[in-house]
């Protein structure tokens, strides 16, 4: 491949390195490429100004006593150097602000702990290669957007043959048996289907999460799939959505979630992987 | 102005194609009705109430009825059946009917066989009460239209969505303050799915709040006041979709609504209704809605959500001309056909501005007479509410400068939540600022011949044309099935509501579907 410069090479890195997010930001400059510093403040312009921005709306007319109202409540978050720099009515009852204010507070960096999953990534052909030569048969791989939700679009970005952000979709996969049931599918219709697939890995979508209603769907699917004895015992549960971390899946009891920005071969990628290492045990 | 210099004769044999694609169904629909439109029925005739269920639960009365009431029965019209226990029973009045059979206190056995001649005859007071009463809210919205001066378009058009509608009313009072033309109410999340109306006033919902006829009332009133201070009429909008369209269409049309959601295929694509009930239902709430002077908005928009939007705006275009040809059949003008399309392209696209400027001129050429509803960009938006902004202020500028008639406000916020109070405010202030900074750009404004904008406007035409060359060929339904619109497909029987279809009886009844199309909604002033 023809060198394009510092950027490509960047992103060609990231390629078999795993999650992005894991890498430091890229600088432009190898030689200056920094560490992760053990703390952090908020930053403006400088290092450790803890300058912040806020907008916000108060239920109350626009007039002097706003204003002033407006800088007391970000004082008592705690903020300093508290500035009101634009005020405007919202009709007679409402007004919005736009606030500065610093901050000192400090995170410990070396405190914070985040559960990632932690998987190779795969080529199409890689996985697909991968699958026979390790399991020698096809996966049976099932996905839908449950409850009353409507939205598909992510769920099909993942199984969609044409793929999605220059990634073939999972029902491409030589190596996988992919069936998407799109939206709408009710609990009982998933574990049904199953059942009478016997799957080896379900995956789930959910885009709304007014009211956390994602979570209680969700939670209720693992309640039900555990009532069911015929399920394959090494099924591997995986969920996604816009506001879905992996975090949040292990806690209701899935094996992997799925963020905003997956593409296909992420999941693929951890379904081999997955898949491989559970036969092994 | 035409710019585009479209060829007008693929536009006539576009429309004509619409209309080869929708006899066939129009033929079908006349012999069928649904569950919903039974119910519809009854709330014009004045059965709009709640009444304990067999769960102990207050459910509405039309829907107790038509769930008691034997299909057999129901076959000949829900109104038959009224007007043979009226005609036995001349003083009971409406509560004492339903009262009355719902407990299984009328010996329906004993019931006369009842012609529809005479049916009409029984019940032709209360008819005439249903109908007296959508013309004189009609009339008032005309008169008020008349008052007050109508905004320019585009109409600025934003959403409201608390869940609870005395907080709704406060967030639409708001809005109109800075600006806003019209307010739809968003509904709680899978209204749609249910198979009846919620009743009375409502303070929780999900996602939106639920389309109930007291929370009409409630937001029409508030917005009333708003404008005889503001001296500017407010349009309300709400959604005529689901399996409870025709329902929805009658109480925005006894409610006063200036607009209704309401999609001929919007049902079947996206929330899995049965593709049968959604035609049929589409018809009679149309002809409801034309009556009432109501502006239905189309929904091809949300196609460009599930395909790519550069591709495939020639299924947007083709659908609009299948929504167009329904809509005329049921009685609606032009001036009342709002068809839907959106500036969804993939912004990184190099012109991907230019080619929606394309997009969006096409739509209003094609469609001179109607208001066109122009929807902001949604799915290509993220937590990056700045760059949201920019996309928003991108999608103003080709609005106003395309003449788009109603401007569905962009919200930065768009891929977070339902818009707070603060958002609406930087989106409507964006949108003034747009449409009054290039109020005259489109009088300027041409496009270069065999250009960028104009060769891809005349490619999607040309796609149109073959597009709907092959729905006809295909048949509407099967075209459907096949997922050619939006890439989703549905089964003929499958989805929701299919047991609410039947066949109607060689004596069925439905005096308003008879009544409000046999040309008696002519001559109703223009909005
Ligand atoms: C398109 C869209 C629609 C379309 C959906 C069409 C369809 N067939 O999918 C239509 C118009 C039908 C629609 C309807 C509604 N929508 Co909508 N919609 C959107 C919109 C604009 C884009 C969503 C989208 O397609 N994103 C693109 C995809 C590719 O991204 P994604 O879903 O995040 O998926 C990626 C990852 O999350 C991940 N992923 C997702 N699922 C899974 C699953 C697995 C297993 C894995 C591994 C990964 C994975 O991979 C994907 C690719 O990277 C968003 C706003 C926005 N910009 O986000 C609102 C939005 C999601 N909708 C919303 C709402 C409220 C609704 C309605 C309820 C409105 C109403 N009151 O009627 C209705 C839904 C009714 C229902 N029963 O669900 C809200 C949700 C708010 C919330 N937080 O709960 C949003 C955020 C808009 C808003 N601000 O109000 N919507």
């Amino acid at each position: 491949m023809i060198n394009r410069g510092n950027q490509d090479r960047g992103n060609n890195r990231s390629g078999n390195k795993g999650h992005d997010t894991k890498r430091a930001p890229y600088t432009g400059y190898d030689d200056l490429k920094e560490k992760m510093p053990t703390e952090v403040k908020a930053y403006g312009d400088h290092r450790d100004d803890g300058a912040i921005q806020l907008s916000f709306t108060l239920p109350m007319p626009c007039c002097e006593e706003a204003k002033i109202a407006a800088q007391t409540l970000v004082e008592k978050m705690g903020f300093q150097k508290v500035n009101v720099i634009y005020t405007e009515a919202m009709g007679p009852c409402f007004t919005f602000f736009v606030v500065y204010g610093c901050s000192d507070v400090v995170v410990d960096l070396t405190k914070i702990e985040v559960p990632k999953l932690d998987f190779p990534n795969y080529s199409y052909e890689q996985v697909n290669g991968l699958i026979k030569e390790k399991i020698g048969r096809k996966l049976v791989v099932l996905g839908a957007c449950i409850g009353t939700d409507a939205h598909t679009v992510g769920i099909d970005a993942i199984f969609n043959m044409k793929g999605y952000m220059g990634d073939y979709g999972l029902e491409r996969y030589t190596s996988m048996q992919a069936i998407n049931l799109r939206a709408q599918v009710s609990t009982k219709q998933l574990i049904e289907k199953i059942v009478a697939l016997q799957a080896d890995a379900v995956l789930i979508s959910r885009v709304v999460t007014q009211r956390d209603e994602h979570i209680d769907v969700l939670k209720e699917f693992i309640q039900e799939l555990e009532q069911e004895k015929e399920v394959a015992s090494n099924l591997i549960k995986i969920c996604g959505g816009p506001r879905i971390s992996h975090q949040l899946a292990k806690e209701l009891g899935f094996d992997a979630g799925f963020g905003p920005g997956t593409k296909p071969s992420h999941v693929a990628s951890y379904i081999a992987d997955e898949s491989i290492k559970r036969l092994a045990r | 102005m035409a710019k585009l210099n479209l060829d007008r004769d693929m536009i006539d044999s576009c429309r004509e194609l619409a209309g080869d694609i929708t006899h066939p169904m129009l033929v079908y629909i006349n012999r069928h009705s649904t569950i919903a439109i039974e119910r519809s029925v009854l709330r014009l005739l004045g059965f709009d109430d709640v009444m304990e269920g067999p769960d102990g639960m207050p459910y509405p009365v039309c829907n107790l009825i038509t769930e008691k009431l034997d299909r057999k029965r129901l076959y000949h019209g829900v109104a038959t059946f009224v007007a043979a226990i009226k005609k036995r029973y001349p003083r009971w009045n409406q509560s004492k009917i339903a009262e009355k059979f719902i407990r299984g206190e009328v010996n329906v056995d004993k019931l006369e066989e009842i012609s529809a001649e005479e049916a009409l005859l029984v019940l032709r007071p209360w008819i005439d009460r249903a109908i007296r009463h959508i013309d004189k809210m009609r009339y008032k919205k005309e008169e008020m239209r008349e008052k007050y001066s109508s905004a320019r378009t585009p109409l600025k058009y934003v959403i409201v969505a608390t869940g609870n509608i005395h907080e709704d009313v406060k967030h639409a009072v708001a809005g109109v303050r800075q600006g806003a033309d019209i307010i739809a109410v968003i509904r709680s999340t899978a209204q749609s799915l249910l198979d009846y109306v919620p009743h009375g006033v409502t303070t929780e919902g999900f996602g939106g709040t639920y389309a109930t006829q007291e929370n009409f009332k409630i937001m029409r009133a508030a917005l009333d006041e708003v404008a005889k201070k503001e001296k500017r009429y407010v349009r309300l909008c709400n959604y005529s979709s689901g399996l409870c369209m025709p329902e929805i269409a009658v109480i925005g049309a006894m409610e006063g609504l200036d607009y209704l959601l309401n999609d001929a295929m919007y049902g079947i694509l996206f929330r899995d209704i049965n593709m049968k009930r959604t035609l049929i239902d589409q018809f009679f709430s149309r002809v409801i809605i034309a009556r009432a002077g109501i502006t239905i908005n189309t929904g091809e928009d949300n196609y460009l959500t599930t395909v790519d939007a550069f591709d495939n705006h020639h299924q947007v275009l083709s659908s609009h001309f299948i929504n167009e040809s329904f809509a005329k059949q049921a009685g609606l003008r032009d001036d009342q056909i709002g068809l839907g399309h959106a500036f969804e392209m993939n912004p990184t696209i190099e012109d991907s501005i230019a080619l929606e400027i394309g997009m969006a001129q096409l739509v209003r050429e094609v469609f001179p007479r109607c208001p066109i509803k122009y929807m902001p960009p949604t799915k290509y938006k993220s937590g990056d509410i700045f760059f949201s902004h920019v996309m928003d202020a991108m999608y103003n500028l080709v609005g106003v400068m395309t003449n788009q008639d109603i401007q569905l406000l962009g919200m930065a916020t768009e891929s977070n939540h339902n818009p707070h109070l603060q958002d609406r405010f930087w989106s409507l202030k964006n949108a003034s600022y747009i449409f009054h900074g290039a109020r005259s750009l489109s009088d300027e404004l041409v496009f270069s011949a065999n250009g960028k904008i104009m060769r891809h406007a005349r490619q999607v035409l040309d796609r149109t044309y073959k597009f709907l060359k092959q729905v006809s060929n295909t048949s509407l339904l099967d075209s459907i099935e096949r997922g050619m619109f939006a890439d989703i497909s549905r089964t003929k029987e499958g989805g929701r509501g299919y047991d609410g279809v039947f066949e109607k009886s060689r004596r069925y009844f439905n005096p308003f579907l008879d009544l409000m199309l046999s040309g008696q909604n002519r001559g109703g002033r223009r909005d």
